[in-house]
């Protein structure tokens, strides 16, 4: 047998286009779900006359910013687990490794504590993520190199700490507060409103990453080799851990911790033939956002007019997913 | 007349031990073939990543066709340089076909998707070391000898000025090891590249190469050609045991005693 026409354009061009459907279709369906049921001509004309009947609002002020808000932070934890992975060389690093995700929650607890509006417990939750990284840096740098182990311990260690100052929070909070510090440790879209500035760094991201994505294929067969291809490591390096913080940072201030979708998703691209971060990094963003999109549907009609957060839902459908790709990876390894 | 292919002048072979070697001078040419010999821990690995700017180079100089290494970018060094390494990281998932591909990265440029040229070279290189019918498998399911031949057809397809090569018949069986090498050294024959390896195989050097730097362990050196550098005192010296040597009507052969 001998090969072929370049492997895998079409099957990849294939696979994108499937993604693609897929997110309109999740997208669709968020909008068209609800405790209230609307039917399509009902959905069709509050979608095109904003005229301010309850349908319309409905459809407007509370499906579309909600199934945006879903899709948007599944593509950045998608994206940044994507990156994760091939800088930390370890198949189990997530978007939180390096304590993001404690650093927002311990800022965010603290808003809800004083009693603070959402604004301010968004600000929260977005400088106490960026102060975990900087601190995870920090305390890994030594001269100018992060070994991934020392970096991957040190997030470890200073998420602990911050799962120890969390604790400290719900327990000494009032029965009141905890309810909503609970929903937001757990992830949950329900107060989420997208925003310019979380498009643009999705964009942004998405556009850093693209422009990297043949020297991730490098960095992926280790730092030596890529720098023997002439990738410029330690300034690839040091853009990708930036824009994969900024990215799980926002995403974390939108939706608190959502588990599961930066740590599956890419997983499952890869099972699916897509380990070109060509491919890797736009087909994550359109998986990691439908993901989110259906799990938040889900999340919100399951147990209606009850709401379940959606971290919950991610996780639910997340492990048996994960257990069942990592079973059929130690199968193909050993046959 | 025309700059050597490669010029070394007294560079210093550093490790976080210390000092290894005292500061190193050579030449390569267009066509010449070199080996780094000695013990373990004498510095061959180093030297070649030092020649590929893999590690800085803290005094002395090295130069390819006049043009100072510390000049050079990144990309540029790539272009001149084809590291075939000793031990590879773990790899994440990738095909063989993607893991040559790599090769062609230093080729490549920002945004473009690779031409119908790279997937002839690859496919070409692939086919040279029997690959194409592993094409797309997971790099994870090879063993250790055909990894050792996808690295190589890799550095085939990279297309350097010179290939430097650590251990390059690691993993190989005796018919892939002389296949491959014979393989290179057409190559670099052809295309008036140079080769280096670092080896300890003493018979493979022989045969393949044109020049050999034995590295004594103590702090010492000698370059010069195969024949002159290579009997069996020399030999016996640098790795502290007794080297005999055998000559057939085709080689000489050098074994332990």
């Amino acid at each position: 047998m001998t090969p072929m026409s370049p492997p895998g354009v079409k099957r990849h061009m294939y696979l994108i286009t499937a993604l693609i459907l897929l997110s309109v279709v999740s997208l669709l369906v968020a909008v068209g779900t609800g405790s209230v049921t609307l039917s399509m001509t009902e959905l069709w004309q509050a979608v095109r006359l904003p005229d301010g009947n309850a349908s319309s609002l409905i459809v407007w002020d509370i499906r579309i910013p909600r199934a945006l808000a879903a899709f948007l932070c599944g593509g950045l934890l998608a994206l940044s687990g994507v990156v994760m992975q091939v800088l930390l060389r370890n198949p189990l690093a997530d978007p939180y490794i390096l304590g993001v995700s404690g650093g927002a929650a311990v800022g965010a607890l603290i808003a809800i504590t004083l009693g603070a509006a959402a604004l301010w417990m968004t600000q929260a939750a977005f400088a106490g993520a960026m102060f975990s990284v900087l601190l995870v840096f920090g305390l890994a740098a030594r001269s100018r190199h992060w070994s991934s182990t020392r970096l991957l311990l040190t997030g470890v260690v200073v998420s602990a700490g911050w799962g120890a100052l969390i604790n400290i929070l719900l327990t000494t909070s009032t029965a009141n507060t905890v309810q909503s510090m609970l929903f937001w440790l757990m992830g949950d879209l329900s107060q989420s409103r997208p925003n310019l500035w979380h498009l643009l760094i999705l964009i942004g991201g998405l556009a850093i990453l693209l422009s990297q994505a043949r020297h991730l294929n490098a960095l992926s067969r280790g730092d030596l080799s890529a720098a023997a291809l002439g990738v410029n490591v330690a300034r690839l390096k040091l853009i990708l851990y930036f824009s994969a913080a900024l990215m799980t940072a926002t995403a974390v201030t939108v939706a608190g911790s959502v588990g599961f979708v930066g740590l599956v998703v890419p997983h499952m691209l890869r099972l699916l033939g897509a380990r070109d971060h060509r491919w890797l990094i736009p087909g994550s963003l359109f998986l990691g956002g439908s993901f989110l999109v259906l799990a938040d549907t889900l999340a919100r009609t399951i147990v209606a007019p009850q709401q379940l957060p959606v971290g919950v839902l991610t996780a639910l459908i997340g492990v048996p997913l994960f257990l069942v790709i990592l079973h059929r990876g130690y199968r193909r390894e050993t046959s | 007349m025309k700059s050597p292919l490669l010029t070394v002048s007294e560079l210093s072979l550093c490790s976080p031990g210390g000092i290894l070697c005292e500061p190193v001078s050579l030449s390569l040419n267009a066509g010449e073939r070199l080996a780094i010999l000695g013990k373990n821990g004498t510095g061959k690995t180093t030297l070649l990543h030092t020649l590929c700017g893999l590690q800085p180079v803290t005094a002395g100089a090295v130069s390819f066709e006049g043009l100072d290494l510390r000049e050079l970018s990144g990309q540029q060094t790539a272009r001149l340089c084809g590291m075939l390494f000793q031990h590879e990281a773990e790899p994440m998932p990738a095909t063989v076909y993607e893991v040559v591909m790599l090769g062609r990265l230093p080729h490549a440029r920002q945004w473009h998707w690779e031409s119908r040229q790279d997937h002839d070279i690859v496919q070409q290189s692939l086919k040279l070391l029997n690959l194409s019918s592993l094409a797309t498998r997971d790099i994870h399911t090879l063993s250790g000898g055909e990894r050792q031949r996808v690295a190589i057809a890799a550095v085939l397809a990279q297309q350097p000025r010179v290939f430097m090569l650590d251990e390059p018949s690691n993993h190989l069986d005796i018919a892939f090891q002389i296949q491959a090498l014979n393989l290179l050294c057409e190559r670099v024959s052809q295309d008036n590249t140079a080769l280096i390896m670092a080896t300890h195989d003493i018979n493979l050097a022989a045969r393949f190469c044109t020049h050999v730097l034995l590295l004594n362990g103590k702090g010492g050196y000698r370059f010069g050609d195969t024949a002159s550098v290579l009997d069996s005192t020399t030999l016996s010296d640098a790795f502290e045991c007794r080297v005999d040597m055998i000559v057939t009507p085709e080689r000489r052969l050098f074994f332990p005693a």
